[in-house]
Parts: C-alpha cells; sequence; structure tokens
C-alpha cells in the first residue's frame, strides 16, 4: 500500500516537474554547501593535524619567539635559545631526554636548477635514535644517516620525481647545498606534508660547519618519561627559561608547545569556521524548508478537488495525508541527494584546483559518511517537518466541499 | 437482509452562511431498494446535490437518520464514512473527475489501492473493466490524452471497480454529446439489470430520467410527488 501511495505521489511530482525541480533547488544549494565545505574545513584539519602528526604525544618543543616574520622557525628572533639549555632541561624531574634541533634554509642545486631546502640537523651518538624515531625518519630508498656521515645528506620524497630540478634526484645524485657539493645518501619515505617532503636531512656537525655554530639553536625537543606528567614538565621547563633569559611571567620571549597544544588551537579555529558555515548553511536549508511548505501549499489548494474525488471513491484522511506527506519529505530527499552530489564535486573540484595552483598536498576534501548520511537525513527531515502542515490542511478538507471546488 | 438498501429519513441540512440560516434539506423521505434504478430530479438550489450527498456518505445531516444497509451512518466520522464509501458506493461525476497525473488503468485502480487489495488482482480487475467498456487498448493513457466519451468509460469502470452495490451518478451524461450520452445510458442500465446494481441517477433532464424504474422530483429540500411504475 504504502509503495502505491509513493507511486501516487512520485506521479504528481512529476507532473510538476519544473515546480519540483525548482523547490528542490532550495534544499540542494544547502546541502552541497554544508558539505562542500564541511568537507574541505574537514580536509584541512586532517591535513594540518597530520604536519604536526609526526612529533609523539610526549615530545613539546621551546622555541624563541619574538620577530618571526620569514624563514624557517626561530631563524629571525631577537634572542635565540642558548645551545647548551638542554642540559639543564634535560635534569628536570620527568624528563627523558631533551636535545638541540638545528633548522637552517639553503639553496639546493642539482640539475643546474635551484630550489629553496630546509636543511633539519639530526644529533649524533645515543640521540640520533631519539630523533629519528620523533621525526618518524624512514627512507624510501638509500639508507639513513651514521654518525661521521660528513657531506652526505638524505632528502624529502619531494625531490625524487622531476617537478622541482626538471629531473628527479635518487640515492647516489651529487647536490649543491649552497654552494657546497653533498651526495644524496637516501630518500625518505613521502609523508604527504609539504615541510618534510622538501626537506634535507643532515648530520649536526655537518650543518654547523657548513652554515656556523653561533652558540644558539633553534628548537629544544623535550622527550618526558610519561606523557600524563607533559603539562607539569612544560611548565617546569618554563620556569628554568624565565630564570635563564630573566623575564617575568606573562613576558616570555619563548614558547614551550606542545604538538597536542597546536592540534587544539588548530580545531578550536576551524571549529569557529564551521560553526560559520553551519549557520550559513542552516539559513539556507530552512529558506529551502519554507520553498517546500510553499510548493505544497499550493499544491494542496491546486489540487482541493483531486483529494475530493480520492476522498469520495474511499481516500481517508490518513490517506490524504500519508500522500502529501510523502511528496514533501521526497522533495527533501531528492534536493539532499543531489545536493550531496554536487557538494561532492565541488569540494573535490576545489581542491583538486587548490593542489594544482599551490602545488601543495595539503589541500584535500575530506568527507566522511556521517557528514553524507547526516545531510541525506536532515534534508527528508527538514522535507517532511515543513511538509506536515499543508499535509494536515489537505488531509482535514471536507470531501463535499473539495469536490464543489473549481 | 434489509428491503431497503437505503433509507433517508427525516434528513434535515442546514447551512450557516454568515447570520443567515440556509436549509438545503427540509425533512427529506428516500427509500431505495436493492437493485432499483432511481432518478432523481430537480431544477438547480433544489437540494438534490445535497440529497446525492447523504446517499453517497459524503456529508452527515444536521438533522435526521440515514441508513446503508441497515445502519444509521448519519453520525459517522469521516474516516468511518470514507471507508464505508470506498466499499459500497461507486461514483460516476458529470466531470468524470478523473486523477490527471494518474494513467486510466492507475484511476481505475485507486479505490482498490484505498482498499488495500493486492496488485495482482487489482491489475486483473481493472483491465477486465477497462476491456468491458470498450478501452483495452487506452490502459496507459492519461484522461488528458482521451475523448470526453472515453473518459467517462474510465469513470465507469472506476465506480465498479470495488464491486460496490450501489452506483450514484451525477448528471453522467451532461457533458457528453446525445450518442456517447445514451452509450453511457444502456451501460448503466445494463448494469442494473444484469448485474443487479442499485443505480441511483441525479438529473435534471427529463428524458433521461425515463430511463430509471422510478423518478423522485426534490424542490426546496424535500420530496414532492411519488414516482412512476
Amino acid at each position: 500500500m504504502l509503495i502505491d501511495f509513493v507511486k501516487i505521489s512520485l506521479n504528481s511530482l512529476r507532473y510538476r516537474k519544473l515546480r519540483s525541480w525548482l523547490t528542490m533547488l532550495g534544499i540542494f544549494i544547502g546541502i552541497a554547501a554544508v558539505v562542500s565545505l564541511i568537507g574541505m574545513g574537514e580536509g584541512l584539519r586532517v591535513a594540518i593535524s597530520g604536519q604536526f602528526g609526526f612529533l609523539g604525544p610526549d615530545i613539546f618543543s621551546v622555541q624563541a619567539s619574538g620577530l618571526n616574520l620569514a624563514g624557517p622557525p626561530g631563524s629571525n628572533t631577537v634572542n635565540p635559545l642558548a645551545d647548551d639549555l638542554y642540559k639543564k632541561i634535560e635534569g628536570l624531574n620527568g624528563v627523558e631526554a631533551s636535545f638541540n634541533r638545528h633548522i637552517e634554509s639553503g639553496t639546493l642545486e642539482y640539475n643546474d636548477i635551484q630550489s629553496i631546502g630546509m636543511a633539519l640537523s639530526v644529533p649524533s651518538g645515543e640521540n640520533r635514535k631519539a630523533v629519528e624515531t620523533m621525526l618518524n625518519l624512514e627512507v624510501e630508498s638509500g639508507r639513513l644517516l651514521k654518525d661521521g656521515d660528513n657531506k652526505r645528506i638524505i632528502l624529502g620524497n619531494g625531490f625524487k620525481d622531476d617537478k622541482i630540478f626538471g629531473k628527479g634526484v635518487s640515492s647516489g645524485d651529487r647536490v649543491l647545498l649552497s654552494g657546497e657539493t653533498y651526495t644524496v645518501i637516501g630518500i625518505l619515505e613521502k609523508k604527504g606534508s609539504f615541510i618534510f617532503d622538501q626537506s634535507v636531512i643532515i648530520n649536526e656537525e655537518t650543518l654547523l660547519d657548513q652554515f656556523g655554530d653561533d652558540g644558539t639553536t633553534d628548537l629544544i625537543a623535550v622527550k618526558v618519561k610519561d606523557v600524563k606528567n607533559i603539562e607539569k614538565v612544560m611548565e617546569d621547563v618554563e620556569k628554568i627559561l624565565r630564570k635563564e633569559r630573566d623575564v617575568d611571567l606573562g613576558e616570555e620571549d619563548f614558547v614551550v608547545a606542545s604538538p597536542q597544544q597546536a592540534i587544539e588551537s588548530l580545531n578550536s579555529t576551524l571549529f569557529a569556521v564551521q560553526l560559520f558555515v553551519y549557520i550559513i548553511a542552516s539559513i539556507s536549508l530552512i529558506v529551502g524548508g519554507i520553498g517546500i511548505m510553499n510548493t505544497m501549499y499550493t499544491a494542496v489548494i491546486e489540487r482541493t478537488k483531486e483529494i475530493g474525488i480520492m476522498k469520495a471513491i474511499g481516500a481517508r484522511n490518513s490517506t490524504i495525508f500519508t500522500l502529501f506527506f510523502i511528496e514533501s519529505g521526497f522533495l527533501g530527499f531528492v534536493g539532499g541527494l543531489i545536493g550531496i552530489l554536487l557538494g561532492l564535486g565541488i569540494a573535490n573540484g576545489m581542491s583538486f584546483i587548490g593542489r594544482q595552483a599551490l602545488g601543495s598536498e595539503l589541500i584535500q576534501a575530506s568527507i566522511s559518511a556521517e557528514l553524507l548520511i547526516g545531510s541525506m537525513l536532515f534534508s527528508f527531515i527538514l522535507g517532511t517537518f515543513f511538509g506536515v502542515m499543508p499535509a494536515i490542511q489537505a488531509a482535514k478538507m471536507h470531501p463535499v466541499d473539495a469536490l464543489r471546488s473549481k | 437482509m434489509n428491503k431497503y438498501i437505503i433509507k433517508i429519513d427525516n434528513v434535515w441540512k442546514t447551512y450557516t452562511m454568515g447570520e443567515v440560516q440556509v436549509h438545503a434539506l427540509r425533512g427529506l423521505n428516500l427509500e431505495i431498494k436493492h437493485g432499483e434504478f432511481l432518478a432523481i430530479k430537480g431544477p438547480s438550489g433544489s437540494g438534490k446535490s445535497t440529497a446525492m450527498n447523504m446517499i453517497g456518505a459524503l456529508d452527515v445531516p444536521t438533522k435526521g437518520s440515514v441508513y446503508l444497509e441497515g445502519k444509521d451512518i448519519s453520525k459517522f466520522r469521516e474516516s468511518n464514512l470514507a471507508q464505508l464509501r470506498g466499499k459500497k458506493i461507486g461514483f460516476i461525476f458529470q466531470q468524470f473527475n478523473l486523477i490527471n497525473t494518474l494513467s486510466a488503468i492507475e484511476n481505475v485502480m485507486l479505490p482498490m489501492v484505498f482498499l488495500g487489495m493486492p496488485v495482482g488482482e487489482r491489475q486483473r480487475r481493472a483491465k477486465k473493466l477497462l476491456s468491458m467498456v470498450g478501452l483495452d487498448k487506452r490502459y496507459g493513457h492519461r484522461p488528458t490524452e482521451l475523448s470526453g466519451g472515453q473518459q467517462q468509460r474510465v469513470a465507469i469502470s472506476r465506480a465498479l471497480a470495488v464491486n460496490p452495490d450501489v452506483i450514484l451518478a451525477d448528471e453522467p451524461t451532461g457533458n457528453l454529446d446525445s450518442k456517447t450520452g445514451s452509450t453511457v445510458m444502456d451501460f448503466l442500465k445494463k448494469l442494473n439489470r444484469k448485474e443487479n446494481k442499485t443505480i441511483i441517477m441525479v438529473t435534471h433532464d427529463d428524458e433521461l430520467a425515463k430511463h430509471a424504474d422510478r423518478i423522485e422530483n426534490i424542490i426546496d429540500g424535500k420530496i414532492i410527488k411519488g414516482g412512476k411504475k
């Protein structure tokens, strides 16, 4: 019986094709906006979280802050961190290891083409393993660095293809790093992070040799013994730094941050953006819903005679209600379905264009099943919600009055 | 079995229009036997349409009782009346009143859908009825693709869909030319004679009324004189 009702309702909608499409337009613009914008926002969130993801939850970093307008983090600061500070931090309770990290930017030349490379240092001795684990360094080809690997480097996966130098670099090739010749001994696995995929991994001694040692460090990485105490350890580190650098609470010229904090602050920013999108989309969906209500009221008035006929030949009030209810629900449902397809297309199309324009893998649409099912369900509920009143009006018509109309 | 399939007992129907009360029926009495072909005649405004609504269970009286197969339906609620109409009464209207969005066969099947009949039986029966009225080549046509006579024949098939005891025809030939009109009248008579259906026809046309076994005249909401035969 319900199937028959669905068929009858669909017939009515097909009979008024243009109006049905126009009504659904309101819904599918709203749903398309939700799906595409949320999908892109979510994609951005996943991608950015992925950038932080290389640091474990038990590691935090210390950087000097101040003027940091360009270049790698910590390079243009007013008061850089002293390179012996890590020893003091290592002495703290709850700290398992602490080590300096040097980051330098330089030119990288291969095949007579120059590019910017970011050189990341790896310490020697027992801290090497810790940094490799922390950065999750693994090679796709060649091998990792060892102590004494002078004039040897590992390149990020992004140099493997011919995009940067017009010719891919592989293990064994020679490249110029800021004018000096280095042998590439390995290519890192693909990280999907633009920082890592275009980085140069180099031994700390080699880096200091080439770029000069001024007794400072760009970053201190701290690994705690127990992740539960990370907040406490971070506070202790702040205390030491305030004392060392002679600054007051609230006027710190350094930043102690865990990746977790960074992700949280990113999430809260993105949440605000998503909330804004939701509000805009809700307005559009409510307008779409009112469009459905308007169409259905018109349909009820237009089909008064039809309602009368149906009642005369045995349709009960509930039957008439169901017929109109299905119609409005269907308008919402199909509107939502088209909106989802449109939204998927927009999200993927926009992120594709973004990737082409910026050459960054960062822009990816991420559309979850929950988002799709939720949008679908929501548009159906919207259709039925705004269809209830017109359907009640249709059902309550008196058969004699309805038959007499027109 | 009751002697009368329909009995209308001192029925009043009053409409309130603004502050004025209009009595459409003023103590209507009418008894209709099983298998009878009755014509109800009357000028416009006489109350014959209101009478038809009472007979067809489309409306309930303000005062008095309407009995269908001995059951008083004057206090029934709309959903019960709808069920009753769906099972017991077939309507044929002057304007044909087919649903334009549905094909001929779907129109005929509609009362059976409301009654919850299984799909196979519905189709079989609808096809049989449509070929009976000579429309077996027109199953899939929409009403707008059919002539007036064809539409009225679809409407007759629809009225017979649930095999009701009573056929209520309101000016069934009013929108048809005389030749098509007489074909429709022949159908109604055949239904009356062969299938023993009770037929109640509302008309203002004397010639048409002569086809019936009995004619009742309504003026000012009351029957004014006994019928012929």
